[in-house]
C-alpha cells in the first residue's frame, strides 16, 4: 500500500507580455494526504489549480517549492524510477489520451513491458486480456486488437483505467474522468473506479468539478479557490454543511429539484467578496489561514 | 444528488451501457494502424502509381536489356527505326540505351536525395519540436537560416567550386539535400508541436516510456503521412534541379542522367536539327515521373488534410444519399404514378 503526502505546494507560472515579467500563483500551500483505500476529491472551478496539482503528482511539471512524498507501508520513500509505478493517472478526455495510430493491446502492454510486469510476449497478451476484463471490457479478445476510434466513450475511459492501474499502480490520480462521458455511462464508470479502488486498496484523488459524484465517489472532499484550499472535510460534511462562500456558491450551483426556482435565480452571493485568504476545516472545526506554509499547523491537527 | 447513491440505478446503467456497447462493436473487421495511413485508392493514384511503376521499371531493368549507350557508330541522327527504337544522337549512340541509363541515374539521384533530406527534415523537425526550450530555439533558427539561402544558386556556386573530377552522385545528391530540407521541418515542427500537447503522448510519459520511444512509437506514426508527402515531394525537386544543374553543365560528372541527355542534345544541336527524338523522351520522362508522384501526393493529401479528408466522407455519403433517394422516388411512382414529378424534384 502507498500513501503519498503533499506539503506546501507551491506552482508559480510566469506569463511574459512583451517584457514585462509577472507572475502566476497557480498552486498556494496546498496540503494533501491520500492514504490506500480512500478518495480524495479536489472541487473547484476552471483554473483553480486543480489540474496543475494533477500534473505535479505525475511529475508532468515540477512545483516551484514544497514536497511530495510517496511512501510504502513500511515508511520508506519511493524512489524516483518507481515512481511512474505508483502513481498513475486518468486523463479528462478519454477521446483524446489514446493514441489513434495504436490497439487498445499497445496502451495496456507498454506499461506492463515498461514496469517489468511481464516478461514474455505470450504473458503479456494473457495479462492484457486480463486487465481488460477487470475494468468490464468483454469480450477481450475480440477488443484488444481494436483501435480507439472504434470504441465507444466509456469503453475508451476505461482502456484508460486499465492503463493507468497496468504498472501495479497505488495511487490513481483521476482528472475529472467521467467530464467528457454521456451523463448514462458516467455512473457505470466511476462504479468501476469504485470497485477497482475497493479490490486493490488504491488512494484516489477524485479531480472534479461536480460536486453531486464528488459526494457519491468521495470520502474527503478538498475544495480548491484560486490556488488555494478554501474548505475541507468529510464528503457529507462539506456538502451538507459549507462554511465558506466558495463552497456554499457551489453547492448553489447545482440544480436541486426540491428547491424550486433554484436554476434560474441569479448567484446570491458576491463573487468578487469571496475571500480566499481564509480555510474552514471540518475536521478541526475551525477556519485558518489559507495560503501559508502549514506545518505547525498539521501537526496541531493529527 | 440523492438519486445518484441508489446500487440499482448504478447497476442497471452500467448493464444497459455494456449492452448497447458490445452490439456496436459487432462486425467490421479488425483493422491495424497502418491500413488506417494507406490512402484510398481513386483513378488518379492508379494513373499516379501506374506511370511511376513502369518509369522505375525501366529504369531498373532497362540498361540489362539495351546496348552500350556510348557505342559511337556511323549513322547520326537518324530518326526513330525498327534496329534503334529511339533513333540516335549525332554520334551515332542509341538514344532508347542512353534513356535507359538516364532513367536509372535521374531515379537514383532522385531517391538518394529524397531519403536525405527527409532525414534531415525529420531530425530537425521533430526532435526540435519534442525537447522544446533551448534546442527548439536553435533547430528553429538553423532551418530559417536554410530556408532563407535561394537554393539553386547556391548549389551552383558549389557546384562550379567543387573540381569535375571531384564532383560525384553523392557531392551532388548532399548538395542537393542540404539546400531543400527547410523548408519540410518547418511543417513537421508544427505537426510535432500540436501531436505532443495531445493527451496520449502526456500519457505514454506518464507510464514511464523513455523520450525516444515516445518520439518514434507515439507521435512520428501520426506524421507518416505528412513524411510521406514530403518525401515524394523531396524526390521531384531533386530530379528536376539534378536535370536543371547537369543541363547548364554542373551535374555530377560520371554519371548521365536525363539532365546530361538534355545538356548533350542541346550541345549537339537537337533542336535546330529537327532532331525531336533525342531530347523529346528525357523531357518526356522527366514530366511522366513528376506527375506521377504528383498524382500520388494529391492522394496523401487526402489523408493529412481534413478539409479533404471531410470532404471525401461528404461525397460517399452524397452518392449514397442520392442512390437512396432515387429508390424511394422510384418506389413512389410505381405506387403513385401522378406522386413522380414531385419525388424526381425532391431527389433533384
Amino acid at each position: 500500500m502507498t500513501s503519498v503526502h503533499v506539503t506546501n505546494l507551491v506552482k508559480d507560472y510566469t506569463l511574459r507580455t512583451g517584457l514585462k515579467r509577472t507572475r502566476l500563483r497557480a498552486v498556494d500551500h496546498v496540503n494533501l494526504e491520500l492514504v490506500p483505500g480512500r478518495t480524495v476529491a479536489l472541487v473547484g472551478e476552471s483554473g483553480s489549480g486543480k489540474s496543475t496539482i494533477a500534473k505535479i503528482l505525475t511529475r508532468m511539471e515540477r512545483p516551484t517549492s514544497g514536497t511530495v512524498e510517496v511512501k510504502l507501508d513500511d515508511g520508506t520513500a519511493v524512489s524516483k524510477a518507481g515512481y511512474r509505478r505508483e502513481v498513475q493517472m486518468v486523463f479528462q478526455d478519454p477521446f483524446a489520451s489514446l493514441n489513434p495510430f495504436h490497439s487498445i493491446e499497445h496502451h495496456i502492454a507498454r506499461p506492463l513491458r515498461i514496469h517489468g510486469r511481464t516478461a514474455t510476449k505470450q504473458e503479456t497478451h494473457e495479462r492484457v486480456l486480463e486487465m481488460l476484463e477487470r475494468v468490464n471490457l468483454s469480450p477481450a479478445p475480440n477488443l484488444a486488437p481494436r483501435r480507439p476510434h472504434e470504441l465507444s466513450g466509456g469503453q475508451r475511459q476505461r482502456v484508460a483505467i486499465a492503463r493507468a492501474l497496468a504498472p501495479g499502480a497505488r495511487v490513481l490520480i483521476a482528472d475529472e474522468p467521467v467530464s467528457m462521458l454521456d451523463v448514462s455511462i458516467r455512473l457505470g464508470v466511476l462504479n468501476l473506479l469504485g470497485r477497482l479502488q475497493r479490490e486493490d486498496r488504491l488512494a484516489v484523488l477524485y479531480i472534479t468539478h461536480d460536486l453531486a459524484t464528488a459526494r457519491h465517489f468521495s470520502d474527503e472532499i478538498v475544495v480548491l479557490y484560486r490556488g488555494r484550499v478554501v474548505e475541507r472535510g468529510p464528503a457529507d460534511a462539506v456538502i451538507l454543511d459549507p462554511h465558506h462562500d466558495y463552497t456554499k456558491l457551489l453547492a448553489l450551483a447545482a440544480p436541486d429539484p426540491e428547491r424550486p426556482g433554484s436554476m434560474t435565480a441569479d448567484e446570491p452571493i458576491d463573487r468578487d467578496a469571496i475571500d480566499n485568504s481564509v480555510c474552514y476545516d471540518h475536521f478541526a472545526g475551525e477556519w485558518r489561514e489559507a495560503g501559508v506554509p502549514a506545518a505547525a499547523q498539521s501537526e496541531a491537527t493529527r | 444528488m440523492t438519486n445518484l447513491n441508489s446500487k440499482a440505478v448504478a447497476s442497471a446503467a452500467d448493464s444497459a451501457e455494456m449492452l448497447a456497447e458490445t452490439a456496436e462493436q459487432d462486425g467490421g473487421p479488425v483493422r491495424s494502424g497502418w491500413r488506417m495511413l494507406l490512402p484510398t485508392m481513386t483513378p488518379w493514384l492508379a494513373v499516379g502509381l501506374i506511370l511511376i511503376g513502369s518509369i522505375t521499371l525501366f529504369g531498373l531493368l532497362g540498361p540489362f536489356l539495351v546496348g552500350d549507350p556510348t557505342t559511337i557508330r556511323d549513322q547520326g541522327l537518324t530518326g526513330p527505326s525498327s534496329e534503334f527504337w529511339l533513333g540516335t544522337t549525332q554520334t551515332g549512340q542509341d538514344v532508347l540505351a542512353q534513356l535507359a541509363y538516364a532513367t536509372r541515374g535521374s531515379l537514383q539521384i532522385g531517391v538518394i536525395v529524397g531519403l536525405l533530406a527527409t532525414a534531415l527534415s525529420s531530425f530537425f523537425g521533430i526532435y526540435g519540436a519534442y525537447r522544446g526550450r533551448a534546442i527548439d530555439e536553435a533547430f528553429s533558427l538553423l532551418t530559417n537560416v536554410f530556408l532563407v539561402i535561394p537554393g539553386l544558386p547556391l548549389v551552383i556556386v558549389i557546384s562550379g567550386f567543387v573540381p569535375q573530377e571531384s564532383r560525384g552522385l553523392w557531392t551532388i545528391a548532399v548538395v542537393l539535400a542540404v539546400t531543400s530540407w527547410a523548408a519540410a521541418a518547418r511543417v513537421l515542427r508544427a505537426q510535432t508541436l500540436s501531436v505532443r500537447s495531445r493527451d496520449y503522448v502526456a500519457a505514454s510519459q506518464v507510464s514511464g516510456e523513455r523520450s525516444w520511444r515516445v518520439i518514434v512509437v507515439e507521435i512520428l506514426p501520426n506524421l507518416l503521412p505528412v513524411i510521406a508527402s514530403q518525401f515524394v515531394f523531396a524526390v521531384i525537386a531533386a530530379i528536376l534541379s539534378e536535370a536543371g544543374l547537369s543541363f547548364i553543365g554542373l551535374g555530377a560528372s560520371n554519371s548521365s542522367t536525363l539532365g546530361t541527355m538534355l545538356f548533350y542534345a542541346q550541345n549537339g544541336f537537337a533542336l535546330p536539327l529537327g532532331a525531336w527524338w533525342w531530347f523529346i523522351p528525357p523531357g518526356l520522362i522527366i514530366a511522366l515521373f513528376g506527375m506521377g508522384l504528383s498524382l500520388v501526393n494529391f492522394s496523401i493529401d487526402e489523408i493529412i488534410n481534413p478539409k479533404l479528408k471531410n470532404l471525401r466522407l461528404h461525397r460517399k455519403r452524397a452518392r449514397r444519399a442520392l442512390r437512396l433517394e432515387r429508390e424511394l422516388a422510384r418506389g413512389t411512382r410505381a405506387e403513385n404514378p401522378a406522386a413522380g414529378p414531385t419525388a424526381e424534384e425532391s431527389a433533384r
